[in-house]
């Protein structure tokens, strides 16, 4: 049976808490990873390799971390994600909330924009989480 | 002095394990300045083993094709200290591994008690950002191997003797003519 989203939140808080240090109150669901957390780039693929553990799951690289969207000239414009890339975003990242990001699309920002709440909702969907 | 922290590898799993042994000695430039008066080996350089231990272990698996760094060091924890004398064993076990790298645990042993223990993280420079860069000279590489005796107990997970790769092979050939 499925993990619930209080079972999946455990887990994804347990595993930021190790690979990142921290105590578990200071992870919660609106935190971002990298603006909140602390995160830096290595970390994610620790977080990433405990998440797979946890969960018994594979996390394709760019499903999380859409870089091939972000460097795409198709998708990009003077640093700018364009409205196609957008779309192929939410398209790709329909865990994560990105009206936010829609407001001022600069691609450096995105690193910035992941939660706590993204990444539970993205391992939900791997998972089948139904409630 | 060589930047080499362990002394040759007395086991060795392909993909899985390694087992290799450190002889610390009073001869080593460390013990030169590093708490004058009273021995101790650093333990930065006994995780510094390990992490060469567990980097050839993982660079393996790929065939040392891939460029293995360290990236992270999860946990480190030192329960002893370890002087002049001591043989340390440390092993190292990969945990998890993918084309993006690996998460090695690692264990320092001395007469059969747990000296320490670390999780290690490694990561592959990806040929986007690092086309053309060599960590190493490939047959100074491969030599360094052969001193390790890596291929004196390398086994695949059948139980096979594992070979020197045929690129590592290539270059001391070239340079060595042999």
């Amino acid at each position: 049976m499925a993990p619930n989203k209080d079972e999946v939140f455990a887990k994804v808080q347990e595993a930021l808490v190790d690979a990142l240090g921290l105590d578990d109150d200071e992870v919660t669901a609106n935190a971002t990873m990298v603006g909140d957390l602390g995160a830096e780039s290595i970390d994610f693929l620790d977080i990433v390799f405990r998440l797979e553990k946890a969960f018994a799951i594979e996390i394709p690289r760019s499903e999380l971390f859409p870089e091939d969207i972000l460097t795409s000239a198709d998708y990009v414009q003077d640093g700018k994600v364009t409205e196609a890339g957008i779309a192929e975003l939410k398209a790709r990242m329909s865990f994560a909330d990105l009206s936010k990001f829609e407001q001022n699309p600069v691609v450096q920002e995105f690193g910035n924009l992941l939660t706590v709440g993204d990444l539970c909702r993205y391992v939900e969907t791997k998972v089948g989480t139904t409630d | 002095m060589r930047w080499i922290w362990i002394d040759r590898f007395t086991a060795f799993e392909s993909g899985h394990r390694a087992v290799a042994v450190k002889n610390v000695s009073f001869t080593e430039e460390q013990f030169d300045d590093y708490t004058p008066g009273y021995p101790l080996m650093p333990s930065t350089l006994i995780l510094e083993g390990l992490a060469q231990a567990g980097g050839l272990l993982v660079g393996e698996h790929y065939d040392f094709k891939e460029r293995v760094v360290l990236a992270k060091v999860g946990k480190a924890i030192f329960h002893e200290l370890a002087t002049p004398g001591d043989t340390l064993t440390y092993t190292v076990v990969i945990e998890d591994i993918k084309p993006d790298g690996a998460i090695v645990r690692g264990t320092s042993l001395l007469e059969g008690r747990l000296q320490a223990e670390v999780d290690i993280v490694f990561a592959h420079l990806d040929d986007e950002r690092f086309q053309g860069v060599d960590l190493f000279i490939p047959e100074e590489f491969s030599q360094m191997l052969r001193m390790y005796r890596l291929y004196d107990v390398a086994k695949d997970s059948d139980g096979n003797a594992v070979e020197v790769p045929e690129h590592l092979r290539a270059a001391e050939r070239e340079v060595y003519g042999v």
